[in-house]
């Protein structure tokens, strides 16, 4: 009913307010220690120094090129393998176990190797991105493989469709929205395993820094960087969401699942 | 799939009888989920028996290495008891708040509109978090002992499972909503019979990436700093450099994994056997 | 709207049921918008163990109309008494039937259970319930299929499970929503059927809303003809069949297509905007029972 009288994004902006409303009360009033928690002014005050910096601009390229870098290799890498190990039943069956055993294996737990193999530097947090990421396509793209139409699929054998021909006639149309799905599951799982390799290992980036503030003390920097973490994170969403939409909008399995 | 699997190797192999027996489909069956992995396990061994790097060891040297970090005796004082027994149940207790909060304020948000649109832009921001960046607040919060980690834990686990039950609630059909109160179905009822049965794919679907991320801080809240734990054991190791020993390590991290995997899927399947049933149904058994 | 006796209504058996009043009932949609006027003024009655069909032109405000009676939607003015109360919510012994059986079903609860869980919430014993459970699944037909999903059933079947599931809360009142839109004719026959002999069974007061005139006919003792939105009672018209129905013989009586004839003309009347009786113009006679 409520509802009614506002609409849902006067609410929301509500919801906002209230959240920097209480964070700058809990502190000033003494409800937390404001050594912990400063004010909602004094995090945006360090923000907007930050953002004045040349530091953090650098910082913020370098957590993006890494994403990018870490998202594309393991879309790709997913997308063809789960196309080839999909379309062939028997590569399937023989890489089903291998899949699940891998899959929930902890990214993090790669962290020393990385730091043994690569060191600090940008190839060690790549390693822990795409190896998380990779699985969030390749599960995806395997399950929409696995729903070719068997009609279709039978009919493609007895024209002799070359396998070429095959995967793009019929098993990528299929497989496509699927692995748009995994796009964007991977688009955020890949953000955050890369400012947490900035933030473990120490490869340069907005996770560094934040790591850098956390060791020196200054804790409205370090929750100024929380702050650009979090909306980096909400955009990379919206705009995987977006993409994911405008493509799939026609989808009727990708609708329903939605409805659902 | 297994059919035309079955076809083709049938075929293939056709070494006669017994092919088609039920004995032989069974070990055709474990002979697929185990031949690619013994097929691994055999490169690496044989890749890296010579192996004198340093960062590389012999196969034959982490396995050799495996029983006597983990589980030395006396077993009470072994690194499983004193290390890996304590992360696990942080992990376990972190996750059960974070099930238990989550459910609960995702009923009551996702059965208010108004609440809903209020709370959802935060919540948004919250889940968009890297939920290892939480162990640097909590540390000035909470310092570094057990309860630090399993609130980490807490945090972490916490948003995937309350937008999920969010999105389950309020999602679910309208007719049966309206059948619920037609029939007069109560407060307490109404939420266990259909807001949490009707909402229980979407919250098994949170329940599940969230316990990737707690086994995730489970690690990583012991990295920052700790005295015990199966992520603390692995950082010594490392910058120790006592290499097998680290591998051994990563090698049981994956093993933890993949037996919580396990065991989440063992209690959920059961959980949701309606639904695949339900689904099926509705996309005309595809 | 005098209404007449009904020469059915004393064949309806033990009076279980319980009088429905709806007074100058208006209901308007204020959502984002124009609001939407959906009934204008609605006043008719139905008296205890009565088996009343509501009918109309699409989008005459009939599931308006029974959401409002059902208390799952407030009204905007005017008075609902069910049983000498009046109706603010979900008033006490009512059952519903809703179109979308395949929707109004709890997937995750097995037949029986979904027959089930009303009674338990209505606090009736555990023997108790066993037997109405057993008894009204086999009423319907459905004895053997008790521990099945409902979506393992076909669509016929899922109605039977609402229809069971309403028969076994044994309340005073059932509304039933377009219930057989969505089953093929055969099957709708025998649930037609099944209505009937429950209500008589049971003497509840049912309000039976469908578009279907045949269906009206064929199991109402009055039919209540809507006009178009915003709605008003065009015409009351007693059905005067008699208490036993047969869908052979009752269809193909004189009276059946002489009724038949008159409110299907009232419902073309009503589509062309028509809103009143005296504004009609039937080029048979109406009812004259």
């Amino acid at each position: 009913m409520a509802g009614r009288r506002l609409p849902a994004w006067g609410l929301g902006a509500a919801g906002v307010a209230t959240l920097l409303v209480v964070v700058e009360l809990a502190p000033r009033l003494g409800i937390v220690d404001a050594r912990f928690l400063p004010p909602t002014s004094q995090i945006l005050g360090a923000l907007a120094d930050r953002l004045g910096t040349g530091e953090f601009w650098v910082a913020l390229g370098q957590t993006l090129t890494t994403w990018f870098t870490g998202l594309a290799i393991s879309v790709v890498a997913g997308v063809v393998l789960g196309m080839i190990i999909g379309s062939v039943p028997l590569l399937r069956a023989v890489t089903a176990s291998t899949v699940e055993f891998l899959r929930p294996v902890p990214s993090v737990a790669l962290i020393p190797v990385a730091i043994l193999l690569y060191g600090t530097g940008m190839a060690s947090t790549l390693l822990l991105v795409i190896y998380a990421s990779f699985w969030q396509v390749l599960v995806q793209v395997l399950s929409g493989a696995a729903d070719v139409d068997p009609v279709a699929s039978d009919t493609a054998r007895s024209y002799r469709f070359s396998p070429l021909t095959r995967i793009r006639t019929l098993v990528w149309p299929t497989t496509a929205p699927y692995a748009m799905t995994g796009l964007r599951l991977a688009a955020s799982v890949a953000l955050i395993l890369t400012v947490t390799g900035e933030l473990l290992i120490g490869t340069p980036g907005i996770g560094k820094l934040l790591g850098v503030a956390q060791s020196s003390g200054a804790v409205a920097s370090m929750y100024a960087y929380v702050v650009v973490a979090g909306l980096l994170g909400v955009v990379v969403n919206a705009v995987a969401r977006g993409l994911e939409s405008r493509v799939l909008f026609w989808h009727p399995s990708v609708r329903g699942e939605r409805a659902a | 799939m297994t059919g035309a699997a079955r076809t083709r190797t049938g075929t293939g192999t056709g070494t006669g009888t017994a092919v088609r027996t039920t004995a032989g489909r069974v070990l055709r069956q474990v002979l697929l989920a185990v031949g690619l992995p013994a097929v691994v396990v055999a490169v690496w061994w044989v890749l890296s028996a010579g192996s004198t790097s340093y960062f590389n060891p012999p196969l034959s040297v982490i396995v050799g290495t495996f029983g006597d970090t983990w589980f030395s005796t006396p077993f009470d004082q072994s690194r499983f008891v004193q290390d890996v027994v304590p992360s696990v149940l942080r992990l376990l207790a972190g996750y059960a708040v974070a099930l238990v909060v989550g459910v609960v304020l995702g009923v009551a948000i996702g059965s208010s509109r108004a609440f809903r649109a209020y709370a959802e832009p935060v919540l948004e921001f919250f889940r968009a978090i890297p939920p290892p960046v939480l162990v640097p607040i909590l540390m000035l919060f909470l310092g570094i002992g057990t309860s630090m980690k399993i609130v980490v834990i807490a945090t972490g686990c916490l948003w995937p499972i309350l937008l999920n039950t969010v999105e389950g609630v309020r999602g679910l059909d309208p007719v049966l909503r309206d059948t619920a109160r037609a029939y007069r179905l109560g407060r307490v009822a109404t939420v266990r019979h259909l807001m949490l049965r009707g909402a229980s794919p979407q919250i098994v679907t949170g329940a599940r990436q969230a316990l990737s991320i707690g086994i995730i801080l489970m690690v990583i809240s012991e990295m920052f700093a700790a005295k015990d734990g199966l992520g603390f054991s692995i950082v010594q190791f490392q910058r120790s450099f006592a290499i097998p020993e680290m591998w051994s390590g990563v090698i049981l991290l994956g093993v933890v994994g993949v037996l919580l995997s396990l065991a989440f899927r063992a209690v959920t399947d059961a959980a949701l056997g309606w639904y695949l049933g339900y689904r099926q149904s509705q996309h005309g058994g595809v | 709207m005098s209404s007449t006796t009904s020469p059915a209504s004393t064949a309806a058996g033990p009076s279980g049921g319980a009088r429905l009043v709806v007074r100058n009932l208006r209901k308007v949609y204020t959502g984002r918008g124009e609001p939407v006027e959906a009934i204008a003024d609605l006043t008719f009655e139905i008296r205890p163990g009565e088996l009343v069909c509501v009918v109309g032109p699409s989008g005459a405000g009939k599931t308006t109309l029974l959401r409002c009676v059902a208390g799952l939607m407030p009204a905007t003015s005017g008075e609902l008494v069910l049983g000498g109360s009046a109706i603010t919510g979900p008033p006490q012994g009512m059952a519903v039937v809703l179109q979308e059986y395949g929707r109004s079903l709890f997937p995750w609860l097995t037949v029986a259970e979904n027959v089930e869980l009303p009674l338990k919430e209505k606090g009736v014993g555990k023997a108790r319930r066993a037997e109405l459970v057993g008894e009204t699944l086999a009423a319907v037909g459905l004895g053997d299929v008790t521990g099945s999903y409902p979506w393992q059933l076909s669509g016929g079947m899922q109605q039977r499970v609402a229809i069971a599931r309403a028969a076994a809360y044994e309340p005073q009142v059932l509304l039933m929503d377009e219930p057989f839109a969505a089953v093929d004719a055969q099957t709708r026959f025998e649930l037609e059927d099944l209505v009937r002999t429950l209500w008589k069974r049971l003497g509840i007061t049912v309000v039976f809303v469908t578009h279907d005139i045949d269906e009206a006919i064929y199991l109402g003792e009055r039919v209540l003809v809507l006009s178009a939105r915003p709605t008003v009672v065009l015409e009351d018209v007693v059905v005067g069949l008699g208490a036993e129905r047969d869908q052979l013989e009752t269809r193909g009586h004189a009276e059946f297509a002489r009724l038949r004839t008159h409110v299907y003309e009232l419902v073309q009347q009503a589509k062309a905007g028509v809103r009143s009786l005296a504004d009609a113009h039937l080029t048979h006679p109406g009812a004259a029972t």
